[in-house]
């Protein structure tokens, strides 16, 4: 198993350390070739509006829409703006991956000053600490199965070979996303 | 906000830098200029009334922003806005933090306002980027709170060796860190003029705990690639690009330079076309009170 990091901009080498923890091979992804390279993607935190401008002027985003539909691809706040299907506060014009069943607000929970650090519980009672950053908040998470909570509300959702987050798990060092993402994989792959 | 939350937490305000890593942040003096970097794929945008250029070649006393004129920016992109402050203008830090620019840079560029005393950036709850020259001023300026740090350079010259010479004294002091014995650490941090345990902690990790960007003097996509390759999370291009023939591909060019730094291919064909290259000047034909990067202490 090979996963592929979005490597355009934004910390990808947090996700790529995680995977590596994780005993994952990773691989950066900034071309077509290296994208034909991985099983499944992850489109790491960063700002939304320069990676959706880079996906474009790089010519790569016809490519990560077609590898979206079948393959796995987990997308962290950034990231899960990118794949939502409805996107509040993005630009008018602004390219989408989409694919995912969600409506999403852009920065939801304020600008820089209302960035913070909570925990997270997942569905099998795993709470994990984790940031909020410029963090996009997920207003309905239509037919998604709800991954993790953070007071009561979605803050990690499923849906088929999607899966969105609107928290960053690879600064705190969180781990139990990415194993979720792993084992989806694993399932795509059998 | 709701429960079971921290906010402006040390690892929420460097998280913030680290968002903007791979990308690069481009000096802009209107909503017009803010819009072709964002197109451009930056991934913030300097507010500023004049370039360093120009605040070189105009000379006078440099300043905060007029509020009007980052709010015209702010509501014109949406991504993250950046504005300078004097060296140790904590009021002019005030007025940003009450403006709610996402990010404040304390910044040599303009006139200092102390010339003893950097601003205590720990009573901000917004993040500060603050310039270098070396390690022992980098942690000097993350004991004060800053939560990412941006090799000064020497801003408005579009001569990239002083950058070159930053970002090389910076990472070769943090190489030399990592090879001492923990005994040797403490007067390393004597000499480094900086915290032993902010110094142990770098000594153990090899790396600063903060984003590092590369400032001052970028304005070719091959200064930017170069940047990259010596180890630079992401680069600050201030007149550049808007001082060059052609701003809006070479805001572009440099873009692609900054993500595909490693791949020379991609660098040589940014580098076409993009007309004329900002005239700079020669920091060695500077006389040295005129060489911002000697500001900050």
């Amino acid at each position: 198993m090979r996963i592929g990091v979005l490597a355009l901009q934004g910390d990808s080498r947090e996700h790529l350390l995680l995977l590596k923890q994780l005993g994952v091979e990773g691989l950066a992804v900034k071309t077509e070739g290296d994208l034909a390279a991985v099983d499944a993607l992850i489109i790491p935190g960063g700002e939304s509006t320069t990676i959706s401008k880079l996906l474009v002027n790089f010519d790569l985003m016809p490519q990560v829409r077609t590898f979206a539909k079948s393959k796995p691809v987990l997308g962290t706040c950034a990231g899960l703006i990118l794949i939502s299907d409805e996107v509040i506060g993005a630009l008018p014009d602004q390219e989408l991956i989409t694919g995912l069943p969600v409506k999403t607000e852009r920065n939801a929970y304020g600008g820089q000053l209302n960035s913070f650090e909570g925990s997270v519980v997942f569905a099998d009672g795993t709470s994990e600490n984790v940031a909020f950053i410029r963090a996009p908040k997920i207003l309905e998470a239509g037919n998604c199965e709800v991954l993790a909570t953070h007071n009561q509300e979605p803050v990690a959702v499923k849906f088929r070979n999607l899966m969105g987050a609107s928290f960053h798990p690879e600064l705190t060092g969180a781990t139990h996303l990415h194993k979720l993402f792993i084992s989806l994989v694993e399932e795509h792959q059998s | 906000m709701t429960n079971n939350t921290t906010e402006s937490t040390p690892l929420v305000k460097s998280g913030l830098a680290e968002m903007l890593k791979g990308g690069v942040i481009m000096d802009v003096v209107n909503a017009e200029q803010a819009i072709i970097a964002q197109d451009a794929g930056a991934v913030a945008v300097m507010a500023l009334e004049r370039v360093p250029a120009d605040i070189r070649a105009q000379g006078g006393v440099a300043r905060m922003s007029d509020p009007d004129l980052l709010d015209g920016i702010r509501a014109a992109v949406s991504i993250p806005v950046m504005a300078k402050v004097r060296i140790g203008h904590f009021v002019e830090a005030q007025i940003l933090q009450s403006l709610k620019v996402d990010y404040i840079d304390e910044s040599e560029v303009l006139s200092p306002a102390d010339y003893i005393n950097h601003i205590d950036k720990w009573k901000f709850d917004i993040p500060f980027v603050c310039g270098a020259t070396n390690l022992g001023e980098a942690l000097r300026r993350i004991t004060e709170g800053a939560a990412m740090i941006r090799s000064k350079g020497e801003a408005g010259t579009g001569d990239v060796s002083e950058a070159t010479k930053h970002i090389r004294t910076i990472f070769g002091e943090i190489r030399a860190l990592s090879s001492r014995s923990d005994d040797e650490l403490f007067v390393a941090a004597k000499e480094l003029q900086a915290p032993y345990a902010l110094v142990k902690q770098v000594a153990r990790e090899g790396k600063l705990p903060v984003v590092l960007f590369v400032a001052g003097g970028v304005a070719t996509p091959a200064d930017a690639a170069m940047m990259m390759q010596m180890g630079a999370d992401g680069v600050f291009v201030g007149s550049g690009v808007f001082k060059s023939g052609n701003p809006v591909a070479r805001a572009a060019a440099i873009v692609k330079a900054t993500t595909f730094y490693n791949d020379a291919d991609v660098v040589a064909n940014a580098s076409r076309g993009l007309g004329e290259a900002m005239v700079g000047i020669n920091v060695n034909d500077l006389p040295a009170p005129h060489r911002l990067s000697e500001r900050g202490w």
